[in-house]
């Protein structure tokens, strides 16, 4: 069967259906431009880390990162207050930073201590800040699909203009809930913003074997405004979510983004350990790197004239912002045996 | 006879079925390249006709397998973890368990539902549950949990054949753990325990992940003179009551080792129907060893805490020995 040897992961390139209006779209000033880069720095840096301590074997438990994924994140949560909510999936830890999550708390998580931002209850697929609008990662796939849709209903009902954003894959673009949460979500015109981050993989399915069509395409039969966008072009995503944001906040209801972008490490660390055989060639991987989104805002960073001096100091900066949340999470104590007993009801 | 890993036992127990019977299907996220280690090769063997990656889809999945099964296929709908089968629940508990009852007997339903189940290795909560009791409570599902790669091998080649829905359940993280493994046919009935270890002041229960622990546990126990009689039910539904019950009239105490929460877990049902047979002869009150009744954690030094061990299993016999 064709679709079931292994190929590229997804056939068509990003630009090429795009259908998001680029007509009125705002420019990116360059200050905004720099603050997305550097948060996606921020966020590249903090899980190439994880990547390395996940093979020293100093983590407890796996780890899903969404290196090359970073500018769907940045994009979207700068638009974002702490008091509107985001819920993502298994591949969290980006969103969490994007969306001002304490990042030596979220490593301290990922550690399994104390100090982390679940007190060592949840680990790196439940990172969640709900004091900053962090619903949560969720280790079901689907699973944030529906909290979120209810998020935004409470803030319907509020009616201070809050929104909701569920981040969620391709592969979760498969279960049921993400077609009811569109229905009622049209019905009631929730100000949800649905942002399927297409990379490629439904964990170790290339997208175009387990996914008919297109999915930004999935949002037109509810006459909700559904685009793909090419979400490795963090501007791109800045667009399309402040549009979808801005609308959702005027009570004009709820969005579909489908960001195509590439996942450029396992669908966990260290798979291979365990998979029967490999599902990608090391060649697509290659091509991909090259149209990763940390790369393409450099660019356009340096065309506008910032520096390489300016650079290497936001580098360094991150950097250090990186070692210190390591070394707060190697140091701080691991949780107390009677936490384990506490937290099941309010 | 020969040593082989636990998701190897089940790996061949499975193609010698599907080798035999044309009607069998094998279907499930990522079986092709099967992380748990059960399913390799099969795709490659038996073909994409019979063999089938899907979507992330556990609603339709399930479904799907009630339907497959009721239209005249042998159907194995592998979840991967056992708590996607609450994704897929609905057709799991309002069509599976229920559907050959409620038309009157009309159609057969042989599924295999394959998860692996439980705690142990940092997942939390959304990928560490034993949800075997939650199965037993259904009524029209048949519950496995292997405890050995040779039952294992026995025992998925049974549910396969089983014309009814039954889950077989592998402890989560055992799949490398070795053992004897017999060639070819070998078939272990559902609903028949297994007497591990025979002693005579106490029978310890123990299922599926906690059978290791418990066998620990015999050992030491039996170093300090106790001797314990050591049951594995490889399945908790239907579940072999004769044979615990022959062992506690014997022994006159009874431990039971799930590493489900308390409320309701498979121990619940065993000590309570145990000890309603055998309520004469009991020395003491049977006692639960188990999960309390919290979600998972994902530190490792609080999932300890949570998972009985040997010495938890220990403590609660010395406890019913003084
Ligand atoms: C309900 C459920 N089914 C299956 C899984 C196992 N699983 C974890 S991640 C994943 C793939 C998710 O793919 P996608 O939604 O595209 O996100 P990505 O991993 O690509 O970021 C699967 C199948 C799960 N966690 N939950």
């Amino acid at each position: 069967m064709e679709n079931m040897r292994l190929h590229s992961s997804t056939d068509r390139q990003p630009n090429d259906a795009a259908p998001a209006s680029e007509a009125a779209a705002p420019a990116a000033t360059t200050e905004l431009l720099l603050a997305m880069y550097r948060l996606m720095l921020l966020i590249r840096t903090t899980e190439e880390r994880l990547a390395k301590v996940q093979a020293s074997g100093a983590l407890p438990g796996p780890v899903h990162l969404s290196v090359g994924q970073e500018a769907v994140a940045a994009g979207v949560c700068v638009h974002l207050t702490d008091r509107d909510w985001i819920t993502s999936n298994h591949r969290g830890h980006g969103h969490f930073l994007a969306k001002s999550g304490d990042l030596p708390r979220m490593i301290a998580e990922v550690f399994g201590r104390a100090t982390g931002v679940c007190g060592g209850k949840g680990g790196s697929m439940h990172v969640a800040d709900v004091s900053k609008g962090i619903l949560g990662a969720n280790g079901i796939v689907g699973g944030g699909i529906g909290l979120g849709t209810g998020a935004a209903w409470a803030e319907q009902l509020r009616g201070d203009g809050n929104v909701a954003v569920v981040f969620f894959g391709d592969g979760a673009a498969n279960q049921g809930v993400m077609f009811e949460a569109l229905n009622i979500a049209a019905l009631w015109k929730l100000p949800l913003i649905l942002v399927c981050e297409n990379n490629g993989f439904s964990e170790f399915s290339p997208s175009a074997t387990v996914t008919a069509g297109e999915i930004w395409r999935r949002a037109e039969p509810f006459g909700v405004p559904g685009l793909a966008v090419d979400g490795n072009d963090v501007v791109a995503v800045w667009r399309a979510a402040g549009t979808a944001i801005a609308r959702a906040r005027a009570g004009a209801g709820s969005t579909l983004i489908e960001a195509r972008t590439y996942r450029l490490r396992g669908h966990v660390e260290a798979e291979m350990t365990f998979l029967s055989k490999a599902y990608r060639e090391d060649a697509e991987i290659e091509a991909r790197r090259a149209h990763e989104p940390l790369m393409q805002a450099r660019r356009k960073l340096e065309q506008a004239g910032i520096t390489a001096a300016t650079f290497a100091g936001i580098e360094a900066e991150v950097l250090a912002q990186v070692d210190d949340a390591f070394k707060f999470a190697e140091e701080s104590p691991w949780p107390a045996v009677e936490s384990a007993y506490t937290h099941m009801f309010s | 006879m020969a040593k082989k890993r636990m998701v190897q036992a089940i790996n061949e127990g499975i193609a010698e079925e599907m080798a035999r019977d044309p009607s069998i299907v094998l279907f499930g996220e990522d079986v092709e390249v099967s992380p748990i280690g059960d399913t390799r090769n099969l795709f490659e063997r038996f073909g994409p006709a019979r063999v089938r990656n899907t979507p992330i889809s556990e609603t339709v999945m399930t479904g799907m397998a009630v339907g497959a099964a009721a239209a005249g296929y042998r159907v194995i709908c592998h979840l991967f973890y056992g708590n996607f089968i609450y994704t897929g629940f609905d057709a799991i508990a309002n069509q599976a368990a229920k559907l050959r009852y409620m038309l009157g007997g009309q159609i057969r339903l042989p599924i295999t539902f394959m998860a692996v189940i439980g705690g142990g290795r940092s997942v939390a909560a959304q990928h560490s549950d034993s949800m075997h009791p939650t199965l037993m409570n259904l009524g029209g599902v048949k519950v496995v949990m292997p405890g050995s790669p040779g039952d294992a091998k026995g025992l998925i080649k049974s549910s396969i054949r089983d014309d009814s829905p039954v889950f077989f359940l592998q402890a989560a993280g055992r799949g490398g753990e070795s053992g004897e493994v017999p060639d070819g046919e070998y078939v272990i009935p559902l609903g028949k325990a297994i007497i591990l270890r025979p002693g005579s002041n106490v029978t310890v229960v123990a299922i599926g992940s906690m059978v290791k622990p418990a066998q620990r546990a015999c050992d030491e126990l039996a170093k300090a003179g106790v001797s314990a009689e050591l049951i594995d039910p490889r399945c908790v539904m239907p579940f072999d009551f004769d044979t615990v019950v022959d062992s506690v009239k014997r022994t006159g105490r009874l431990v039971i080792v799930d590493e489900a929460r308390r409320t309701c877990s498979a121990a619940s049902e065993i000590a309570a129907t145990v000890t309603e047979r055998t309520f004469g002869t009991l020395r003491a009150p049977a006692r639960r060893v188990t999960v309390e009744d919290v979600a998972m954690p994902y530190s490792p030094i609080l999932e300890k805490a949570v998972i009985p061990d040997h010495l938890r299993i220990m403590e609660a016999v010395r406890g019913l020995m003084q």
